[in-house]
């Protein structure tokens, strides 16, 4: 989880490669369906309110809830394991691939599972390992990363799919869509039919009942979850909700938020192992709940982020993310949510220009479904780095400030600036500053100041 | 005796752009107001606060709410930002400062920026002479925090502009105070879809609530040496100045 470059360096690495049109087209249509599904949805805002009510209690009483869901899930025979961190998530699931003598896995999309490297884990450890959620397929065999929350290869077209099958797939090039989803198809269901494992995520865990909900769009999660005889699901601390009805109104706002559907095609409620009267499901289902600086965050002054209920709105919203993808993060949590996220789990020293990457323009916070107060929240982050900052900023601004909290002196200094205002160019424009502001003027002019200020015309006015 | 009207004219309005000023000066007396402008204001601290010096941010954020805690009847601001700034950012960064929540809360709520005033005292706009194509961008902080979007465009179309849609109207244009330098590739290229968003909608001038999004914008378009140009909403409302 270290990147070598700043973000800055990354994308200026991504502008001159050339950011994947792709990226800009599929944020801007699924900002455009989720707009309609919310105006098509009368409760919206209401069920927008109660969500984050729903999540705010739940991380209130965060220890409370994990102990009852822990309760239920161990009476129906499911075995629960609490991970301090990504090494010991890790090292559970592969002692236990390898003491159940497993070959083969399958997995279903999961952000956690990308947080603590866990396909890297497994196949040090001899278990082959395939991603069955189309997107994280195609990313899985191109060796590439995830560059969205919701839609893992969102920086693809289809073009460079059908490339990528033909050549690892040993198959005929196609660029037709329904064909290349039928060869992914074809290859994908020998491996459900085969694998030992199924690992998920969980998209929530109800406290009250034990219930571990999973939502997909292809199907897969069931299938990865029911034919192995192993389940595996691995979940964020923070992933619970108290009740089932809680339940029902966090589906409503995720898949409308994530896709602009108003339920996904498949939301999977597991609960427990196969008990000896149902004919089909895994022998074992363990939990694997995942703490990995999630604790701390739930301490510090960013707790609020972990409302988040990891539905990608945010990302398309984003006018950063917009122009420069996911990779340029440099994180497997992207966006807006992911300058937050990104430097409360693994360390805001090394990610702490992430929260400077924004304009503070808002378009995540009206996204979300739970109403997180990014800017809120980066301004916060930005405040703890502030040391980071340039020395020219840094005193710039002291001075600014000193200035400032000073009105006479600011009218003297500011009548002063409007000296200049007077040597400038006669359009009123420079088009550089020397040795000033590069930053500013290597694509955009400086207005002049104007040579009087309006405190000095005031006063004048009404002399 | 007319009620009186504080304006918080903005550090870039007071020192790049004293014309927006004193066109907020004329649209509020057009609304029936006296104009007052309390001398020792300077800036609302909004750049430090956004970049994270909170402490910097806090000292500007007290010395604005002392000078306009003891004035009376609404405080008009020219931009959108500023505005959001003193009702919602000002009272965050002081509650902890017992001496100055209260103070903090009353020039918030007493804080309306300039369309959003002239709206709610129902101010109906006089025609003004433009044969220009007039084009709005929606800055952030006043579209999200404040809601501005139809108050400064019903008024262009009742002072009769010829206004085209803007396309993403309500995209951030990239400049996001320290961010613009900080920053600066991405900065300009999300300034750049912007300015293909204004050049796609056949307007003339683009005009907004804010200058520092204006200063951004226009620079970029001059350094274009395209025809396009920025205006702030008031000027475009006050018309030609005296």
């Amino acid at each position: 989880m270290t990147s070598q470059l700043t973000f800055r360096g990354r994308i200026q690495e991504a502008f001159t490669a050339g950011v994947p049109v792709a990226i800009e087209t599929a944020t801007r249509s699924r900002y455009q369906r989720r707009l309609a599904a919310a105006a098509a949805f009368p409760e919206m805002e209401a069920t927008r309110d109660r969500a984050r009510d729903i999540r705010s209690e739940a991380l209130r009483n965060l220890d409370a809830y994990l102990g009852q869901f822990v309760d239920v899930t161990t009476e129906r025979g499911g075995v629960v394991f609490f991970a301090a961190d990504a090494a010991e998530a890790n090292e559970y699931i592969t002692e236990l691939a390898n003491a159940e003598n497993v070959r083969r896995v399958v997995k279903v999309k999961s952000m956690v599972t990308e947080e603590i490297r866990l396909n890297t884990a497994l196949e040090h450890a001899g278990v082959e390992v395939v991603e069955t959620d189309l997107g994280e397929f195609i990313v899985q065999l191109a060796g590439e990363t995830p560059s969205h929350i919701i839609s893992p290869v969102l920086h693809k077209n289809r073009y460079d799919v059908a490339e990528l099958f033909a050549a690892e797939l040993g198959v005929e090039y196609t660029d037709d869509p329904a064909e290349l989803n039928d060869i992914a198809r074809k290859h994908l269901r020998e491996r459900f039919l085969n694998a030992d494992m199924g690992i998920s995520g969980v998209n929530f865990a109800v406290a009250e009942d034990g219930a571990i909900a999973l939502v997909t769009n292809e199907g897969n999660g069931r299938l990865s979850t029911t034919a192995p005889r192993v389940h595996v699901a691995v979940m964020g601390m923070e992933r619970i909700v108290p009740t089932r009805a809680d339940l029902a109104v966090l589906l409503e706002v995720l898949a409308r938020s994530a896709t602009g559907q108003k339920l996904s095609v498949y939301s999977n409620i597991v609960s427990g192992p196969r008990r000896a009267h149902e004919p089909d499901g895994p022998d074992q289902l363990h939990v694997v709940i995942v703490d990995n600086g999630r604790s701390a965050t739930l301490g510090s002054s960013v707790a609020e982020i972990l409302l988040c209920i990891r539905c990608g709105a945010c990302l398309d919203a984003c006018p950063v993310y917009r122009h420069v993808g996911g990779h340029a993060y440099g994180s497997v949590y992207p966006g807006p949510i992911g300058k937050v996220v990104t430097p409360s789990l693994f360390g805001l020293e090394e990610w702490h220009d992430l929260p400077a990457a924004s304009s503070l323009c808002g378009a995540c916070q009206d996204a979300c479904p739970v109403r997180i107060d990014i800017p809120r929240l980066l301004v916060d982050l930005r405040e703890q780095t502030v040391g980071h900052a340039s020395r020219s900023i840094r005193t710039g601004l002291a001075a600014y400030s000193r200035l400032a909290t000073r009105p006479r002196l600011f009218r003297l200094a500011t009548r002063a600036v409007a000296l200049f205002g007077r040597l400038w160019s006669q359009d009123g424009w420079l088009r550089r500053l020397p040795f000033l502001l590069p930053a500013w003027t290597r694509r955009r002019e400086v207005p002049a100041p104007a040579t009087q200020t309006f405190n000095d015309w005031w006063r004048k006015r009404g002399a | 005796m007319t009620e009186p009207v504080q304006l918080f004219v903005t550090c870039l309005v007071n020192s790049l752009y004293p014309d927006v000023g004193k066109a907020t000066v004329r649209l509020v007396e057009q609304a029936g107001f006296r104009a007052e402008f309390p001398l020792d204001q300077t800036c609302c601290g909004q750049p430090a606060y956004n970049g994270g010096f909170a402490k910097e941010a806090a000292a500007m954020a007290r010395q604005t709410v002392d000078v306009l805690d003891e004035t009376e009847g609404p405080i008009v601001v020219p931009s959108g930002s500023c505005a959001a700034m003193l009702t919602h950012h000002i009272p965050d960064l002081v509650k902890d400062d017992d001496s100055y929540v209260a103070a903090a809360r009353r020039v918030a709520n007493r804080t309306r920026e300039l369309t959003q005033f002239l709206v709610e005292v129902g101010h109906k706009a006089a025609p003004v002479e433009c044969d220009e194509r007039v084009t709005y961008h929606a800055s952030c902080h006043g579209l999200r925090w404040l809601q501005i979007l139809e108050q400064p465009k019903s008024l262009l179309d009742e002072a009769g502009v010829t206004r085209v849609d803007l396309p993403g109207e309500d995209e951030c244009c990239g400049f996001g105070g320290l961010f613009a330098l900080k920053m600066p590739e991405l900065s300009t290229a999300m300034m750049d879809t912007k300015i293909a968003n204004i050049e796609a909608s056949g307007a003339d001038v683009v005009v907004g609530v804010d200058v520092s999004c204006l200063m951004h914008i226009g620079g970029g378009l001059r350094r274009r040496a395209g025809a396009i140009r920025t205006k702030h909403v008031a000027e475009v409302l006050a018309g030609e100045s005296e």
